[in-house]
């Protein structure tokens, strides 16, 4: 692993007077699978959140330190969270396809940024359902609406949208929490494929997925960073006790 | 001692009490349709649908009051959604709750509450004589548009709210900014919910008397601009039975004017639903 693409240094976000985050320092590198694990309230998906901004749409949310995406403070002034949003995808926890037909809902992004050709959005359509492997499943069905696809698909349509966006991260949140053992290897499958060309950040609360899919691992507690390292150095030997605690399943 | 009524029983008795009170509503409600059909549609024909009244209505058609009508209702309905949508757009996605989206929702609330007769007098102080539209179709639009007004805000409120919060995420997360979310995401999900209130709003407007006659007047003339006098068909009814002109042509008027309503709210729940189908 070579370049550090991003840096959070002292690092805490709250809500309100409720730190979520407390002093993160972290760096995740081009190229890799990231994993984030840790117990619900830990603060992995506030992370995640606070690297695309959506936090800002809370009321009273307030970030303190510094978090840099490619050299450039997330929060500082002269940031486009528009275009920062399409630097860094983001698929959430549960499938969520907006009321439209699966190549509009691939096109969404596109289209926002202002694509008006047919043509083009049709191949770039194309390209992020290959990508996904969901192409030979829908490619005869493009019109239909997204919401009839079953729940795995649904996933990986929401992993070919923010494809679309071209984006240099794909973050994903807890992506297989509601999904079957054969939707969720499918997705990580994808992932692996997709490493060779963007830095991935998966938060789950399956150590498991962890172990299997990312190259280094964090742990999460209460909003700190207990500890970070390779995966299979945190899977065999941690080198703090509440790692280990957490990935026998003492707590959890 | 307790009486003991076996459960199946106490079933049976609850469902008969629901039952009768549903038929009794159902009942009612045919009964007055089928009592105005009845008394109606032998008057109505062609001929009655296509000619003018003469002789203060007592013969002729109710042409003029048909076009008096939808005039009317039309420029209710372009003056008021735009501004209730907007408004519920603002209060709904442009601020938080504070003591000043109360304000407005509790105004909005009050003036859902006052009589239309009011509106009606309202109207007729500010546009008939203090800005001096006279009685024309402009200041019956008008005061319709604000009496439909809180429907709109209120129902598309609603609409717009129960638009999935995650919607808005996913939009945003996808790089839109705020406005695309709200006009590319956000109302193409409530428009359902605000066709409704605008459905329900064109309904009143339609049946709407003391409002108009303020205002609109009751010209029996077929309106020609904006600033013509006109009658729509519940002021021409209401004029012809209040004054005993003709009971005849009155239930005639009255069941176009349910025909009319009727068949409205099919058309647009018609292609709601084709709508719906596409989309969810």
């Amino acid at each position: 692993m070579d370049k550090t693409v991003i840096r959070a240094k002292e690092f805490s976000h709250f809500f309100g007077a409720v730190p979520a985050l407390k002093k993160i320092s972290l760096e995740i590198c081009r190229n890799e699978i990231f994993g984030i694990i840790g117990p619900a309230g830990s603060g992995k998906s506030t992370f995640l959140r606070c690297l695309n901004r959506l936090n800002d749409l809370i009321p009273g949310s307030r970030p303190e330190g510094t978090l840099e995406v490619c050299g450039r403070d997330v929060y500082s002034p002269g940031i486009s969270v528009v275009e920062l949003r399409r630097w860094l995808g983001m698929v959430f926890a549960t499938p969520v396809p907006l009321p439209r037909s699966i190549f509009e809902n691939i096109a969404f992004g596109a289209r926002m940024a202002g694509e008006k050709s047919r043509g083009r959005l049709a191949e770039l359509v194309a390209d992020c359902l290959k990508k996904t492997a969901l192409w030979e499943e829908v490619m005869d069905r493009l019109e239909t609406s997204a919401l009839k696809l079953s729940g795995g698909q649904q996933q990986r349509l929401c992993l070919a949208r923010i494809l679309a966006l071209k984006p240099e991260f794909i973050m994903l949140d807890e992506p297989t929490s509601g999904l079957d053992p054969i939707s969720t290897m499918k997705i990580e499958e994808t992932l692996r494929r997709l490493q060779a060309e963007y830095t991935v950040i998966l938060v789950t609360n399956n150590t498991k997925q962890a172990a299997r899919v990312a190259d280094r691992t964090a742990f999460f507690l209460n909003g700190e960073l207990i500890e970070v390292d390779r995966t299979d150095k945190i899977f065999s030997a941690p080198s703090d006790s509440r790692t280990n605690d957490y990935i026998s399943g003492k707590f959890g | 001692m307790k009486i003991l009524i076996p459960p199946r029983t106490e079933q049976n008795v609850m469902r008969s009490v629901l039952w009768l009170l549903t038929a009794i509503t159902v009942f009612i409600l045919f009964f007055i349709i089928f009592y105005v059909m009845k008394r109606g549609l032998p008057v109505v024909s062609l001929q009655f649908l296509s000619s003018n009244p003469a002789e203060m209505g007592k013969a002729g058609g109710i042409f003029s009051t048909i076009v008096g009508t939808i005039a009317l209702t039309l420029l209710a309905i372009l003056i008021a959604t735009p501004l209730g949508v907007g408004s519920a757009i603002f209060l709904t996605e442009y601020t938080r709750e504070n003591w000043m989206t109360r304000v407005i929702r509790f105004g909005s609330e009050c003036l859902a509450g006052i009589p239309s007769i009011i509106f009606g007098l309202f109207g007729f102080i500010l546009f008939v004589t203090k800005l001096g539209f006279g009685w024309s179709l402009l200041s019956g639009g008008l005061t319709l548009a604000f009496m439909i007004l809180p429907t709109i805000i209120r129902t598309s409120e609603e609409a717009i709210r129960s638009v999935p919060y995650a919607y808005r995420e996913v939009s945003f997360s996808l790089g839109s900014t705020k406005w695309q979310t709200v006009t590319r995401v956000v109302l193409p999900s409530a428009l359902p919910g605000i066709a409704t209130g605008a459905i329900l709003s064109v309904g009143r407007s339609i049946g709407e008397t003391a409002a108009v006659i303020f205002t609109a007047g009751s010209s029996l003339h077929l309106p020609t601009s904006l600033f013509s006098s006109s009658r729509t068909m519940s002021v021409h009814f209401y004029i012809l039975a209040r004054e005993g002109i003709s009971m005849n042509n009155a239930y005639g008027t009255a069941a176009v004017l349910i025909i009319s309503i009727l068949s409205i709210n099919i058309l647009a729940y018609t292609l709601m639903s084709r709508f719906m189908r596409k989309y969810c």
